[in-house]
């Protein structure tokens, strides 16, 4: 049964407000997520001020600049900052996205910037989510090529247009974007595989070299690890690569279907 | 040295601060619907006893359905049946593998409150002039 409240630990309660910088004459307020895992306290949004001049245009340089210039402490996930690397997704102004190609001017609509975790996931530190269960669901469709018949002299070939099926799959970064901004995903995340494990294992289903075609969708044919999945778009909303799990699941869907007729 | 352990770790929050978009919208008001409908077959239910128990049941059951609050939840009633058929239609086009693009799958979601409203006003209408 959905849990739409949060428990009680993880309840939300109003931090401290730092100072601004100053002699800044553009500063943008941000409201920060924090939690430590070394006190006892519950999660607190913090209020921090990031002089804008001083600053890159993205959310993860605004990030970056309060942890150099004002606290060192807040915490978070970081690597390419050009939206490959997928770590440093999280949930800005109430919408998933990686902090490196999201604009700080794209977000603050009502004057200021909202930053959370990721959604709905058990929180390490401050804005780094424990993603151990969602790497689980992906190796659980099992992410790699499976042949039965000899394996050829040199490669597995593919025809071009068998090669474009993959396009729009096969750019996943695996952020998490896209699973923890579904709904469905957050009230039955233990037994729904959510969009990014999908989306994968659609990927393997198209591949005109994959020979477990069958074996794939046996695994996937059940009333929680597919069927949960009620069209409600957010992933696709939510994908920083502008990929699309919400049509790639109904096409699992469809070759359901397809293999009883 | 005492022994520390960590605390337990929080559930960040989700439904409190994710932003609505039309498709989760009109997911959630589409179940919610569902759930309803369960209330109008049970109102049908009633009329159809009264009109099997004879002329003074069906009297009443027809004076309450006229009733200005009668027909505001018969008013009601009828939104909700038609918002969840054309919400139906709508997943019935995404279960066919259509409609996904970034403005179609918004526009079809905004379109069934639209569509299913007047249609609404247009049964009203021609239950009213008849």
């Amino acid at each position: 049964m959905a849990e739409f409240n949060l428990p009680k630990n993880s309840r939300l309660t109003e931090g401290k407000a730092w100072p601004k910088p100053a002699g800044a004459k553009k500063v943008t307020e941000f409201k920060i997520y924090r939690w430590n895992p070394d006190d006892t306290a519950n999660p607190r949004t913090d209020t921090y001020y990031v002089d804008r001049e001083d600053c890159g245009p993205m959310v993860l340089d605004a990030l970056i600049w309060i942890k150099n210039k004002v606290d060192p402490t807040l915490t978070f996930r970081r690597s390419c900052r050009e939206g490959i690397c997928g770590s440093c997704a999280m949930n800005m102004d109430g919408k998933n996205g990686l902090a490196c190609t999201t604009g700080i001017d794209e977000c603050g609509a009502k004057g200021k910037v909202a930053i959370y975790p990721l959604p709905h996931m058990p929180v390490v530190k401050d804005l780094v989510p424990d993603l151990t269960r969602f790497y689980a669901q992906h190796a659980s469709i099992e992410p790699w090529l499976k042949t039965t018949t000899p394996a050829p002299e040199k490669e597995w070939k593919q025809a071009k247009d068998d090669r474009e099926k993959l396009d729009g799959l096969y750019e996943c970064i695996l952020c998490a974007c896209c699973s923890t901004s579904c709904p469905s995903y957050w009230w039955n995340g233990d037994r729904y595989l959510g969009p990014a494990a999908l989306l994968q294992a659609y990927r393997w289903l198209i591949d005109s070299r994959d020979e477990a075609t069958g074996e794939r969708l046996d695994d996937l044919e059940d009333p929680f690890r597919l069927y949960r999945c009620h069209t409600i778009m957010n992933c696709a909303n939510a994908c920083p690569k502008g990929l699309n799990p919400a049509k790639a699941i109904a096409e699992v869907k469809k070759m359901m279907v397809a293999r009883q007729v | 040295m005492a022994e520390t352990r960590p605390a337990a770790r929080p559930l960040s929050p989700h439904l409190q601060i994710y932003r609505w978009s039309w498709t989760m919208a009109m997911s959630i008001v589409h179940r919610a619907t569902g759930s309803a409908l369960y209330g109008g077959t049970l109102l049908i239910a009633l009329w159809l006893i009264a009109a099997a128990s004879g002329p003074a049941a069906y009297e009443t059951a027809q004076w309450i359905a006229g009733s200005f609050l009668g027909r505001l939840v018969l008013f009601g009633y009828t939104f909700v049946l038609l918002h969840h058929m054309v919400g139906g239609l709508r997943h019935f086009v995404w279960d066919l593998g259509y409609g996904f693009d970034p403005q179609t799958r918004t526009n079809l979601a905004k379109y069934s409150v639209v569509v299913s409203g007047a249609l609404t006003v247009l049964v009203w209408i021609v239950a009213l002039t008849r």
